[in-house]
């Protein structure tokens, strides 16, 4: 693989539910995506622009349309399982209960993500060298929880469980960070701590990242690189330089030329 | 008086460590996987019956037992695989298993039973090792306080493995667990495999102490599987995987011993099945009541 090539590359990306029926969607409409090693790519849209859809054709929860191509560290994967896909690809949800399990202690969690993209085998799932390594991934979220190990994650608030599940998504350094609105369900202040979090094991593992994200505010504050997508095509791809000194406003009509739409119609879903 | 209460007490011990084992089998798929399985009545009797041709057949009994587990292995693996790769769901695999095993072992057999009078069983090698004679409760109870130890501490090694931890995490948020790159199918089927060889093992060692086989003995096990489950986490309330596997075992022991007085007290062994179903509702009503005191919050009725 050579060194200028890029680290995930999306091909003739198409998505179509309920194909042949008359409830026919064309959710992602013939992407090309080229993700550099180390970028954070800010994803912005309204609903049904195909955000999500296009993070699950990521991760490998369904494929793409024939034709289609999915490229990770210079392997296709594409109709890989999901299962397979998770060995590149760590994710953290919109909703904290998915990307935690509720009835196992913040441990046994981490012992599970700790383990990505290596073979499981018949030693214990916990050690105390493990047990350290948790404990220093979890003490700069200032959240006390690296002397809870031993707690149900169903025990703790939303906000704590979304922290958790950050370190799970990141702690075997997979090659791309998912970010599906990973902030949207917490309340503002710890929305903003999951967001600081973020942005320290970003900048320190220099992991390449994809959020999307609902909030124009957060698309350009965070990242070097923000696109925008609607019915299912990415219509703005803003790199860092010409993203500088942006305002929601400058956004607002670089969406609307792109679009050829007011974009008054979308305002209540694209939240300022 | 005290004689009575002591067979009762001993017989009732060596069936909660025998029915512990389904009791643990039913706690791995139903607890630990989240996954509702019903084969249990027919890879029970498949144990039974298959220890119980290989024995009139001429095998010694512990390979035969070890047949029994093997079996039921197969069996799970097979309803794992309706559910994870035809995308059954989990309770029709079941339903559809334990219907299509009844057949097969009645096949098994070559009828609705097979004798083992006159045969040497595990528990006849057992009594000749231990000088006792045959039939004593004391051999009956060092032979299943051996298998549930084994079964136990195995069991108790495995669960915390990471292979183990995987299976766990898999019950508890199936999702998660994919996005952390584990084949979640993979886990479903092993689950449900070790379920159903724990219990082809339960089904092997009762045929072999009662000295026969039957193709109605599994009828109603997996109900007393739920029912000694349910009992112990009632009564003991248990955390973590050792204890919840213990409280299994405490909970088929209960179990056993309440259908056994009740049996003495005179009730008709065709009432069992109403008391069965009395005592489950009652296990699970205990709980749901105690927290209805404290205005503790309640989950909704699962629905599967």
């Amino acid at each position: 693989m050579s060194q200028n090539k890029s680290l995930l590359q999306l091909r003739g990306i198409s998505k179509i539910f309920s194909k042949g029926t008359i409830d026919e969607v064309t959710a992602l409409d013939n992407i090309k995506l080229d993700v550099n090693a180390e970028d954070y790519i800010t994803i912005i849209g309204s609903n049904g622009a195909g955000k999500t859809t296009l993070l699950n054709v990521i991760g490998g929860v369904f494929p793409p349309e024939r034709g289609g191509k999915v490229i990770i560290s210079g392997n296709d994967i594409t109709g890989f399982s999901e299962y397979k896909h998770a060995i590149y690809v760590g994710r953290v949800y919109q909703d904290p209960h998915i990307g935690t399990a509720a009835r196992m202690t913040v441990e046994e969690n981490l012992a599970m993500a700790v383990l990505r993209g290596q073979p499981r085998g018949l030693r214990p799932a916990t050690n105390k060298q493990r047990r350290e390594l948790f404990r220093s991934a979890l003490a700069p979220l200032s959240l006390g929880l690296e002397d809870r190990l031993n707690a149900q994650v169903g025990t703790l608030s939303s906000g704590q469980r979304q922290a958790v599940a950050l370190v799970m998504a990141t702690i075997s350094k997979p090659a791309l960070l998912l970010l599906d609105e990973h902030t949207a369900n917490l309340d503002p202040r710890t929305a903003q701590l999951v967001l600081d979090l973020t942005e320290v094991i970003v900048q320190r593992e220099k992991m390449t990242t994809i959020m999307v994200t609902h909030n124009m505010e957060l698309a350009l504050r965070y990242g070097n690189r923000l696109i925008m997508m609607h019915e299912g095509k990415i219509v703005v791809d803003l790199n860092q330089k010409q993203r500088a000194g942006l305002t929601i406003d400058d956004l607002i009509v670089a969406f609307e030329q792109a679009s050829g739409r007011r974009f008054i119609e979308d305002n209540i879903l694209l939240r300022r | 008086m005290l004689d009575i209460a002591g067979s009762v007490l001993s017989f009732s011990f060596y069936e909660g460590l025998v029915f512990g084992l389904v009791a643990i089998g039913v706690y791995l798929t139903l607890r630990v996987l989240a996954f509702p399985d019903l084969t249990v009545d027919g890879s029970y009797t498949l144990g039974g019956a298959t220890t119980a041709v290989l024995i009139v057949n001429g095998v010694h009994p512990v390979p035969a037992t070890l047949a029994a587990i093997g079996v039921g292995l197969g069996a799970g693996l097979v309803t794992g695989v309706l559910n994870t790769k035809l995308r059954l769901p989990a309770l029709l695999a079941g339903i559809l298993m334990m219907v299509g095993l009844y057949s097969i072992n009645l096949r098994i057999m070559g009828g609705a039973n097979l004798s083992l009078l006159r045969q040497v069983t595990a528990f006849d090698k057992v009594a000749e090792v231990l000088g006792l004679s045959h039939g004593s409760i004391v051999v009956s109870i060092t032979v299943a306080i051996a298998i549930a130890v084994v079964v136990f501490f195995i069991l108790n090694w495995f669960l915390r493995t990471e292979i183990g931890l995987a299976l766990r995490a898999t019950g508890d948020n199936e999702q998660m667990v994919r996005s952390l790159g584990v084949d979640t199918d993979k886990n479903v089927l092993m689950g449900c495999a070790i379920s159903n060889g724990l219990v082809g093992l339960a089904g092997a060692v009762v045929a072999q102490g009662q000295g026969f086989a039957d193709v109605g003995m599994g009828i109603g096990m997996i109900v007393m599987g739920l029912a000694s489950v349910i009992i112990g986490e009632a009564l003991f309330r248990p955390r973590g995987v050792a204890r919840l596997m213990l409280a299994a075992i405490g909970g088929a022991f209960c179990y056993r011993l309440f259908i056994t007085i009740a049996l003495r007290l005179g009730m008709a062994p065709g009432d069992l099945k109403l008391i069965t179903a009395v005592l489950v509702v009652i296990a699970l009503a205990v709980p749901f009541i105690r927290k209805k005191l404290r205005h503790e919050w309640i989950p909704p009725a699962v629905r599967w």
